[in-house]
């Protein structure tokens, strides 16, 4: 395979990832490489990321499938000319000898002092090291994510819950060194890739390519650290949502006219209506009633959704928030006495105590709760907001009641932070309730972004 | 010097000359710009140095900079050009009788009648320029189409005078902060460059020079303490800007340490709202050395 073909082939493989890549891209790519040496990694890398990815979500995937495709590239001409590196028996004759445990500490540390110092080689050999020790174990599950999880813990490596990336050098309470989760995760990735090497080594053969799940460029979901990440894609939205309505163009940029203001208009020429007058676009604000579920088989997506939910209070007219595990809560007031979201999740996790009882959500008693709190101000504009997995850990659905409220409000959507190939399995009984209202998944952006684009789609009224 | 930089090395120590310290990527991302002449999109969160790196391209390639600050409602009469129509009035006053018609049109849809803006000043210079379209995510999409023209063919075309093509090849720069996505078309013309803050041994080279009397423990401390409070969730987290204030304010207060009452006399420079200051003392202040 000549080289052109291959820069082409990754090319495909970003298309299939959904990077919009025109010939024109590819072309530029091929000028750009004129430009730039071959031979140096980051210039090559650099120079084709410059003309093929074209935005912060393109560039991510970009080097996710660069890596991956350059790394199958690589062993499969290794394969078809039967280059094998042996690397893991020589790194054991030269190797650490003396018992398992000493060897373990030995590897430690130095591998501590490379994730410090960022130095790739050091890691990568370390890592090796590492396998090599491992499976003289015989501990190894032939799962790739396992491994690395069991090498990771055999090394006694954990990163420090949420620490700033100052205190590096504390130690925990076991008087292990920390690290932060991205050296962590910088470490895993060779680790993961190391595997992988030596698994295709062994078998001859490439596993079969897959393409990258949705999981890669997911939500990021851990709690605290990653709020930065979701508000600044908040932040986005309100203003792409501030400015919607004025950007409709083409076909769906008719209007419907207002009769009465034209007819005034005509006034001017002698009743002849020369000058049409049309209704004006409004985005649609509706009144929003959001329920919420804190317990724990969501925590990590409620904490997302609550912010956004936060994030949009401005941007509807009437909102009113309630939280629920067994029973429900409402903290519209937390909100709007709130304005930093740290301070108003704080105060919900103290209120959520209300609301949990056993800890297991229990629909049923939610609905009825929520019914009587809110049925007399319910009518056909207002929009009702679930989210939640419809887990019920066996109880009653009472899809009954549930249907009452949708019947009530004019809209109702259910948002399901898991994927919908989970739907249905095991408690969750979503099909149920997905008779009476429009169900979305949501976990990621994209997706969010599309649903509040549903909710605020303009309307005649 | 008007010549072509030579390599990717060249160009670093180039705008390194020029006062700006780029990163790996700026500096493959510049020179493939000035060898390709394509235009490249910058993106990034404010302040992280995207105007910067035009000005000091500009004073490293010694061409004149062309700037055009776009905003909402930016249209080709501010952008590109526009009819003198007072002078082509006055023109047709002064006319004597008798001139025909053709003669009159001719006569006042001259170039000395058109009154050029930034888009065609960099097009019609007859030395190469730097043109730096600031924030064009601010305009609406119709502009977005109307430059398309200009940036892959480097003309423009004038309905009454025809085409106007470039005589000279000018370095475009696009910045951006994100804020709407810009279209397909508009991305296919240009190389794309991502600034992000820089890293902690960037960031202080990057201080050290726009701050050299700064001493070395402080301005190492400075830049730590600025990159943990960009971990924080804030409003605005504070960009490579910011730290340069922060850092003259320091050396202007001759303070030699960051303690807890120097950050709260000067966190004011790095953290611009209400809610953040607040955060900011609450998390980070109350670690540092009383």
């Amino acid at each position: 395979m000549t080289f052109d073909g291959q820069v082409v082939r990754l090319g495909d493989a970003l298309r299939a990832e959904g990077v919009a890549i025109g010939t024109s891209e590819l072309n530029d790519a091929f000028a750009a490489l004129g430009e730039v040496p071959w031979a140096i990694p980051d210039d090559f890398r650099e120079a084709l990321a410059a003309t093929l990815a074209k935005s912060p979500e393109d560039r991510r995937i970009f080097d996710l499938v660069f890596e991956r495709f350059f790394f199958r590239a690589t062993e499969a001409e290794a394969i078809r000319q039967g280059v094998r590196e042996g690397g893991l028996q020589a790194a054991e004759e030269d190797g650490i000898t003396g018992g398992e445990r000493i060897e373990l500490d030995n590897l430690r540390e130095q591998l501590l002092q490379a994730i410090r110092d960022g130095d790739d080689a050091a890691m990568r050999d370390l890592a090796r090291l590492a396998i090599a020790a491992f499976g003289r174990r015989g501990e190894g599950s032939g799962v790739l994510g396992v491994d690395v999880q069991r090498i990771r813990r055999a090394l006694g490596l954990r990163s420090e819950p949420g620490g700033p990336v100052r205190d590096v050098e504390r130690e925990d309470e076991d008087g292990l060194p920390t690290l932060t989760r991205d050296q962590i995760r910088r470490f895993e990735a060779h680790l993961r890739r190391e595997l992988e090497r030596a698994q295709i080594e062994r078998t001859q053969a490439l596993p079969p390519s897959r393409p990258l799940t949705e999981l890669d460029r997911s939500l990021p979901t851990g709690p605290l650290q990653d709020l930065a990440a979701v508000h600044r894609v908040v932040a986005q939205l309100k203003r792409r949502l501030a400015t919607q309505g004025h950007e409709t163009r083409g076909r769906k940029r008719h209007a419907h006219v207002d009769v009465r203001r034209t007819m005034r208009a005509s006034l001017q020429t002698g009743g002849v209506p020369v000058v049409l007058k049309y209704r004006p676009r409004r985005p649609r604000r509706p009144e929003l009633y959001v329920l919420c579920d804190v317990s724990t088989s969501v925590t990590s997506a409620s904490v997302f959704f609550l912010s956004v939910l936060h994030a949009l209070h401005d941007a509807f007219r009437k909102m009113r928030s309630f939280v629920f595990v067994e029973r429900i809560s409402e903290v519209t007031g937390v909100f709007e006495r709130e304005r930093s979201f740290r301070a108003a999740s704080e105060a919900i996790s103290k209120d959520a105590g209300v609301a949990d009882v056993s800890g297991y959500t229990d629909y049923g008693r939610v609905w009825n709760e929520f019914l009587t709190q809110v049925e007399d101000d319910l009518h056909p504009r207002a929009t009702v907001i679930v989210l939640g997995d419809a887990r019920t850990n066996g109880r009653d659905p009472r899809a009954d009641v549930f249907a009452k409220i949708a019947d009530r409000a004019g809209r109702t959507f259910w948002l399901n932070p898991e994927p919908r190939l989970y739907w249905n399995y095991g408690d969750s009984v979503i099909a149920t309730y997905e008779r009476f209202c429009e169900a979305h998944e949501c976990w990621t952006t994209r997706q969010l972004e599309d649903f509040v684009k549903a909710l605020t789609r303009p309307t005649w009224d | 010097m008007s010549a072509l930089p030579a390599s990717v090395d060249d160009v670093s120590a180039g705008l390194r000359a020029a006062g700006y310290l780029p990163g790996e990527s700026t500096a493959l991302v510049s020179y493939l710009a000035t060898r390709l002449g394509k235009p490249v999109l910058v993106e990034g969160p404010a302040g992280v140095g995207k105007t910067e790196l035009a000005k000091a391209l500009s004073r490293y390639l010694d061409r004149r900079l062309v700037r055009l600050q776009c905003y909402e409602g930016l249209d080709e009469a501010k952008a590109l050009y526009e009819w003198n129509y007072r002078k082509q009035l006055l023109r047709i006053q002064t006319e004597a009788d008798g001139t025909g018609w053709d003669a009159v049109q001719d006569d006042i849809f001259g170039e000395e009648f058109l009154l050029s803006r930034p888009l065609m000043q960099a097009i019609a210079a007859d030395e190469p320029v730097v043109l730096l379209i600031d924030e064009i995510d601010k305009t609406d999409q119709e502009f977005e189409a109307m430059l398309l023209e200009l940036l892959s063919d480097f003309q423009i075309t004038i309905p009454e005078l025809g085409r106007i093509e470039a005589r000279t090849h000018p370095v475009v720069l696009l910045t951006s902060n994100n804020t709407r996505e810009l279209t397909e078309a508009l991305k296919r013309r240009c190389l794309y460059l991502w600034l992000d803050y820089p890293d902690t041994e960037h960031e202080l080279e990057i201080v050290r020079l726009h701050a050299p009397e700064l001493g070395e423990t402080i301005a190492r401390k400075l830049v730590e303490v600025i990159h943990e409070v960009r971990e924080l969730d804030l409003k605005k987290p504070p960009s490579i800007a910011e730290s340069i204030d922060w850092a003259r304010a320091l050396l202007l207060l001759g303070a030699d340490d960051i303690s807890q009452d120097v950050f709260r006399e000067t966190m004011s420079i790095i953290v611009k709202h209400r809610t953040d200051l607040d955060t900011v003392a609450e998390r980070v202040g109350v670690r540092l050395a009383a």
